[in-house]
């Protein structure tokens, strides 16, 4: 295909052609930026909580005399735990995904010098960590003897369990079991580190501090009621819940259940990242919409351009073209338009993804998104070009031989 | 001259339905997207008070440590009051109006059977409240200053909570049991939900939350019902609701005029001061301010980065629509040039050709903006299901019904002007020539 004839007959038409290249640069660069903005959306989605999602829920409840605490435990640790299919029930005083409920600031040192961040602290119940189930890599689980009574909201001094995350970050590269921390008068020391466990929300010190939790073990009473962590096998799960529901009228009718923080961890979980869905879906479509509107302005042009030239394609055809010369001749020039495009686009990309790295936290845009979106957009071009492309195809030769 | 333009224009159009639908389609669809978001960003960034905004202002003091450091993801507890100050600024009386303010969210117990018990929002607050913001009494009126000191158990109900306790509006002398407490209604509001919520902080979701009650904060405190407004300590406390370094209430003031603004302004520099004197304000005075109702709207930033960001994708994608019409108006111009020459030769001037085809265009946008309208409507029916607190707000005013074909018109008449000036320089005996 000679490629000279195809840019002297697009140099007629230069502003047509500039403005349609115009438009797949200006399609190449959110094309680039929404397809990774919707991949860090999902990748934000991918949190690792840590914990057994599909086999626990929470059960909050709210309203009941706060003197009462012990009492309440102790009717809803046996009422509960007698439901079929419960496997077990503990008290805990929050869970991923949920309501914040234990978020302190620590320091490194008893004087509280050295700010070590703001973390969340998982006050659980005996059988709250193995209903957790969260994966340790070093230490043991909590024994009887570890969880003790609460006089603030965590017992005054307790052998705490840390993420790995949280460890690395407040003593890099040295082994974390026995060093010590405190929030104010609270003192506190690792006896444990786990794989992860995301806390409830992102936290106060933005995404990278998500797994800044810790585990206290501690005895439930009037500091620590009113929060339960459900474990059923996965399928019996919502029953298990409904049925909780139900029978918190006779186990403990003076509360009132919390709706919203009484779910599953898995709809708990979908309900956190349901923003990021939401946004994810809109990016899409506006995607779609933009590619549609692109494709159907080479469409609109392309026929324009068969219909005027008919007279010309009839003169080639009756000259010694072949039809596929005719096809190939419009594939070409559509190639070449939607080329330049992309080189712009490129560019534009680039631009586009620096603005949004000053106004969203967006990390710089990964090259590979350029060529990937530089590919789909020579196929929709291609494709776009393909109707009026192959009716030019089939204008007859017969058709020179007419005048106007 | 302008219905034979307009003749000629529908002519034009109908010659080539399918091109004409393209181009109708693209910029519905710019339009549709663009005028989903703007109406978003309209209802949201709203007057909530039209008649009073002007006079409502929202003092800030500066109670910090010099050596603290603010978050970048957790808030600003200079945004709230401590109860010190508060108090302090309330019984100053500086200005015409003033209240200090916290919200809560509470258990009530209704006496009815049949009736479970439930949580309601609602606010505790001093007794200019009510005056300062314009809140319409339907029963009633709101307390005291002599409830206040007094700490006295009452309570306003809104409406839809009257309705809901006791079947009707007039529950004057009622008494309803909040937490542990039973509070005596002395008013019932009409349901009053200014958008955004602007006297709640940060924490509220304050385009979809309203009041159902509102009672005195004094007694509020005295029966330790718990507030649901952020509180940041930078230093240790011990639960205590009145503790200096505590921040948790909201307080605002109603000033009349400039002057008035000028002379609170000092009194917060001069109260600031007077702090830093005593030892227990370490920053500068200056650091104090006052900001005007929707200054302080604009500085809150109540428009969510998602928002802002599906509006410039709108934007950008009308400008792709519009680049493409321009592109498919100039290819359709431009193939009438033999038309152009002949209606050029016999005497239409240069104005006359631009002005055919700036009508031309304008069909196109006025078919845009009616496809862009209902697609506006679909998109607005979207944000009405997305899971934000803004998203019942999402409806169309006159307003933003104008502005569409404004727009969509704008937009077209735009993309027409490069191919018009391109149709109305071809020279006429070229390509006459050629015919």
């Amino acid at each position: 295909m000679q490629i000279q004839p195809i840019l002297a007959a697009l140099r007629r038409h230069r502003l047509a052609s500039i403005l349609i290249a115009l438009e797949i640069a200006l399609a190449c660069a959110v094309l680039c930026n929404a397809c990774f903005l919707i991949v860090s959306r999902v990748q934000q989605t991918h949190v690792i909580s840590g914990v057994d999602e599909n086999a626990l829920a929470a059960m909050k409840l709210t309203g009941y005399d706060p003197t009462k605490g012990v009492d309440l435990n102790a009717r809803v640790l046996d009422g509960l735990a007698k439901l079929p299919g419960v496997q077990s029930v503990s008290v805990i005083n929050q869970v991923p995904f949920g309501d914040h409920a234990g978020t302190a600031g620590i320091t490194t040192d008893a004087d509280g010098k050295h700010f070590g961040g703001v973390v969340d602290l998982y006050v659980g119940g005996p059988g709250s960590f193995k209903a957790l189930g969260v994966q340790m890599v070093a230490g043991s689980v909590p024994q009887a003897a570890d969880y003790q009574p609460i006089h603030q909201f965590v017992p005054d001094d307790s052998a705490v369990w840390v993420t790995r995350a949280l460890a690395e970050h407040l003593w890099p590269g040295a082994d974390p079991l026995g060093k010590e921390f405190w929030s104010d008068k609270l003192h506190f020391r690792v006896v444990g580190v786990l794989a992860h466990l995301a806390r409830p929300y992102g936290g106060e010190g933005g995404p990278n501090t998500i797994e800044w939790s810790v585990f206290v073990p501690a005895q439930p009473g009037a500091q620590l009621a009113g929060m339960y962590l459900l474990r059923a096998d996965p399928a019996q799960l919502p029953r298990v819940l409904r049925d909780a529901r139900a029978a918190m009228a006779t186990i403990a009718p003076d509360t009132v259940i919390d709706s919203k923080a009484s779910q599953t961890i898995g709809s708990l979980r979908a309900n956190y990242f349901r923003q990021d869905r939401v946004m994810a879906g809109i990016l899409v479509g506006v995607i779609a919409a933009l590619l549609l509107v692109t494709a159907l302005g080479i469409v609109g042009l392309a026929s324009f351009w068969v219909q005027q030239r008919r007279r010309q394609i009839g003169i080639r055809r009756a000259l010694g073209a072949s039809r596929g010369d005719i096809l190939s001749y419009f594939q070409t020039e559509n190639f070449l338009i939607v080329t330049f495009g992309i080189g712009l686009g490129m560019l534009l990309a680039f631009a586009l993804n620096l603005l949004l790295m000053t106004h969203y936290e967006l990390p710089r845009l990964p090259l590979y998104y350029l060529p990937v979106g530089a590919l789909i957009l020579w196929g929709l071009g291609q494709l776009a070009v393909l109707g009026p492309a192959l009716r030019a195809a089939a204008v007859p030769p017969v058709v020179a031989t007419r005048s106007v | 001259m302008f219905g034979y333009y307009l003749d000629l224009a529908l002519r034009s159009l109908k010659r080539n339905k399918v091109l004409t639908a393209l181009m109708v389609l693209a910029i519905g669809l710019g339009i549709g997207a663009s005028m989903t978001m703007l109406t978003v960003l309209h209802v949201m960034s709203g007057d909530p008070l039209p008649e009073r905004s002007g006079q409502l202002y929202c003092p800030q003091l500066d109670p910090l440590p010099l050596k603290y450091q603010q978050s970048a993801y957790g808030p600003d507890p200079r945004l709230n009051f401590t109860w010190p100050d508060a108090m302090a600024l309330v019984a100053a009386h500086r200005a015409e109006r003033q209240a200090a303010m916290a919200g809560g969210a509470l258990l009530i117990r209704p006496a009815q059977a049949g009736l479970r018990p439930f949580y309601v929002d609602g606010r505790y607050a001093t007794t200019d409240f009510f005056a300062m913001f314009g809140v319409p009494f339907l029963r009633g009126q709101g307390w005291s200053a002599a409830d206040d000191a007094g700490r006295t158990r009452v309570v306003v109900l809104s409406d839809t909570l009257s309705r809901k306790l006791f079947g009707t509006d007039d529950s004057i002398g009622r008494m309803v049991r909040f937490g542990d407490a039973d509070l005596r209604v002395i008013g019932v509001s009409a349901d009053w939900q200014p958008k955004p919520m602007f006297y709640a902080d940060a924490s509220a979701k304050v385009f979809d939350d309203a009041d159902q009650f509102f009672l005195p904060l004094s007694t509020a405190l005295d029966l330790k019902f718990d507030t649901n407004s952020n509180q940041s300590s930078w230093s240790s406390f011990e639960g205590d609701m009145k503790s200096p370094v505590l921040t948790w209430l909201q307080v605002w003031v109603q000033l009349k005029d400039a002057a008035q603004v000028a002379a609170y302004r000092q009194f917060l520099i001069d109260y600031s001061a007077q702090q830093k004197a005593l030892g227990r304000f370490e920053r500068p005075p200056t650091q104090a301010r006052l900001y005007g109702l929707m200054n302080w709207l604009d500085r809150q930033n109540l428009v969510p980065a998602d928002v802002r960001l599906q509006l410039w994708l709108a934007l950008g994608f009308l400008l792709v629509c519009m680049i493409n019409i321009v592109a498919l108006l100039l290819a359709k111009f431009l193939r009438r040039s033999g038309e152009v020459s002949v209606r050029r030769a016999l005497g239409a001037r240069r104005r006359d050709i631009f002005l055919q085809f700036g009508i031309e265009s304008a069909v196109i946008g006025l078919a845009g903006g009616v496809l862009g309208l209902a697609i506006a409507q679909l998109g607005l029916w979207s944000v009405r299901h997305r899971p934000d607190d803004y998203a019942h707000l999402a409806q169309m005013d006159v307003s933003m019904l104008i502005g569409t074909f404004v727009l969509a018109m704008l937009a077209s008449v735009l993309a027409g002007l490069l191919p018009a000036w391109r149709a109305c320089r071809i020279a006429p005996a070229l390509q006459l020539k050629t015919l």
